[in-house]
């Protein structure tokens, strides 16, 4: 698995001295579709640091005469009950999204690595325990797991970030763990322990280092599960609090009724939570393909 | 195999008193004990009755003793009192069951008979049209939000139908209730499908490459009979394993489906009592899930094992 990742990385590091634009087009010939995943999350990312110049309303500005006003004229996507706008609302949240998504995935993140690094490189009793906490984590489902820990903080930003980062943790520490166990008896780990460098020191600085590239993979997937659990507790009325504008809570504040009022209310923000993900999808798999061909889902 | 069987019995016993002490401990770092909450939840005002409430949940015991009262009565299958409705919860919960076990079946079924033959079909043909077509479809399937999907297919019906599925009353033929329920069941088992299909392929690819694949084709087989004699055959024992991490995943999907459709499932049931703030049964019912989810893979484990003869049980 080293092997292929240094390859890919050799690969790219061969392009990258051959010019950024000719690995731009070589990245953009292998793997179409990971390039069109990566434009789509680039534009949501632009969409959440231009809000404020994209858009003409403030996202929580109430206006009665707006009231669930169609999609054209001042309101391109129309306007919810409140007449608030809808695009404002949808390029603001993505801003929620974003953050939420990017802010759990990473305390996941450093969480997993932290446990996955620790038990599988020292082993024993340690690794016994973490492996059967993680078992636990595991044994409940993503969205109940977020649920449960999202009522017992209650509801903030803050609260619903730590509440999608836990469930994450068991997969990236259990791959971390896995790719550790095989790094360990690695001959460039063995020279290190030959020369007399200390454990924590060789852990931290040779086998760390090498599972950047699984990491990188696990995490772009991930990010695509935090933004749909941060929509569906939102959607349920447990994720992000007022007057944050959510994709999920829009979605909620809508739901079945407008479902014949006024259907612009339900297809925009699906449509902006399936688009995130789909993009991060795509270049989830492409990056898999490029760093990984082994680690699959 | 008995040893395997008794250790992998006891790993999911541990498991689950790990689970119990963690949602234990989880609802009890909630600001405020329970008995306020549920004081102003269910409306009740005199202090008297608070009192009364803190000794009838137990409150004002041990923590310990109330972690053995709770797991006691959950044993002897007491679910706990719904302060909302005024009735004790395993009777709000039973009716419940069946609905969302048929949802669940159906949704399980519609995967299964969707996401294995499309899966196999994309491996069949990697790097073709057809294989990247069905690769962004599952793709593009696992980034909707089934919530979101359950509300476009209402208004499909809006559209089209001028009526929307009502589930608040149950049809009287048992044909009548499925037929409804696949509505909904299609929406929680897309998402699931795509999953099953993306595990499908990555299964049956990793046979396709095994040496007695290549031995067949060497030999003369047919295309059709390497296909679906050798390499379907052996790649079925992978995807039973699919059922298992699909337990966990239709949850999640059963849950935001119940809520969009309004069925009156267990599911809902859920997230209708965190929203009351009803901790005694969110207590409950998140237990139920876990143990229901942890057997449905034990049992995937004990299948695999059962028909795989390569799997060894020592080590």
């Amino acid at each position: 698995m080293a092997v292929a990742h240094e390859g890919g990385a050799f690969d790219l590091a061969r392009n990258r001295a051959a010019g950024l634009s000719s690995s731009l087009a070589h990245f953009l010939r292998r793997y179409p579709l990971g390039a069109a995943g990566a434009a789509i999350v680039l534009a949501i990312v632009l969409m959440a640091l231009l809000a404020d110049w994209i858009t003409v309303f403030d996202p929580t500005a109430t206006d009665a005469h707006a009231s669930l006003a169609r999609p054209g004229g001042a309101h391109p996507l129309g306007a919810d009950f409140m007449g608030r706008d809808m695009w404002s609302r949808i390029a603001f949240g993505a801003r929620i999204s974003l953050a939420v998504g990017v802010g759990a995935t990473s305390l996941g993140c450093i969480i997993g690595v932290s446990i996955g690094l620790l038990s599988g490189y020292f082993g024993g009793w340690l690794d016994l325990l973490a492996q059967r906490f993680m078992d636990m984590l595991q044994a409940l489902p993503l969205l109940v797991m977020a649920l449960v820990m999202s009522a017992a903080l209650g509801p903030s930003l803050e609260n619903v970030i730590l509440a999608i980062s836990i469930p994450l943790v068991p997969t990236v520490a259990r791959v971390i763990r896995s790719n550790t166990l095989m790094l360990r008896e690695m001959p460039f780990v063995e020279a290190a322990r030959a020369v007399g460098m200390n454990e924590i020191s060789i852990a931290l600085r040779h086998v760390l280092p090498n599972t950047l590239a699984p990491l990188i993979v696990l995490a772009t997937a991930q990010l695509g599960s935090a933004i749909l659990v941060e929509a569906a507790l939102s959607f349920l009325g447990l994720g992000i609090p007022e007057p944050y504008p959510s994709w999920g809570r829009m979605l909620s504040e809508s739901a079945a009724e407008y479902v014949r009022t006024a259907p612009w209310l339900v297809i925009y923000p699906g449509l902006a939570i399936s688009l995130a993900v789909f993009g991060t999808n795509l270049l989830g798999d492409a990056l898999r393909d490029i760093f990984d061909p082994r680690l699959r889902l | 195999m008995a040893t395997y069987l008794i250790r992998r019995l006891l790993l999911m016993v541990l498991t689950l008193f790990g689970i119990s002490v963690l949602i234990f401990v989880l609802l009890r770092i909630v600001p405020g004990n329970i008995a306020d909450i549920l004081f102003d939840a269910a409306g009740m005002v005199s202090a008297a009755e608070k009192l009364k409430l803190e000794a009838e949940l137990g409150l004002d015991k041990p923590i310990v003793v109330q972690y053995v009262d709770w797991i006691g009565g959950l044993a002897r299958g007491d679910f706990g009192y719904t302060y909302v409705s005024e009735r004790p919860a395993l009777e709000e919960i039973l009716p419940r069951i069946p609905v969302t076990a048929k949802l669940a079946a159906l949704a399980v079924m519609f995967s299964v008979l969707l996401g294995v033959p499309l899966g196999v079909v994309s491996a069949v043909r990697q790097n073709t049209a057809l294989d990247y077509v069905l690769r962004v479809a599952s793709l593009s399937g696992l980034s909707l939000p089934s919530f979101w999907l359950g509300l476009l297919i209402l208004m499909a019906f809006v559209q089209y139908a001028g009526w929307i599925p009502i589930y608040t009353e149950k049809p009287a033929r048992l044909w009548d209730e499925l037929a409804l329920l696949s509505i909904p069941a299609a929406a929680a088992g897309l998402r699931s499908s795509a999953l099953v299909m993306r595990l499908t392929r990555s299964s049956m690819l990793e046979v396709l490459r095994q040496d007695y694949v290549r031995t067949a084709r060497a030999k003369g087989a047919s295309p059709a009979a390497v296909n679906y004699d050798h390499a379907l055959r052996n790649a079925m024992l992978p995807i039973i394993t699919i059922i298992g991490i699909e337990a966990a995943f239709l949850v999640g999907g059963l849950i935001v489906t119940e809520t969009v459709f309004n069925i009156p499932g267990v599911a809902r049931f859920l997230v209708e009592a965190i929203r009351w703030r009803d901790y005694p049964v969110v207590q409950n019912l998140v237990m139920f899930i876990a143990i229901i989810v942890v057997s449905v893979n034990f049992l995937v484990d004990m299948a695999y094992a059962v028909l795989d003869p390569r799997i060894r049980y020592e080590e």
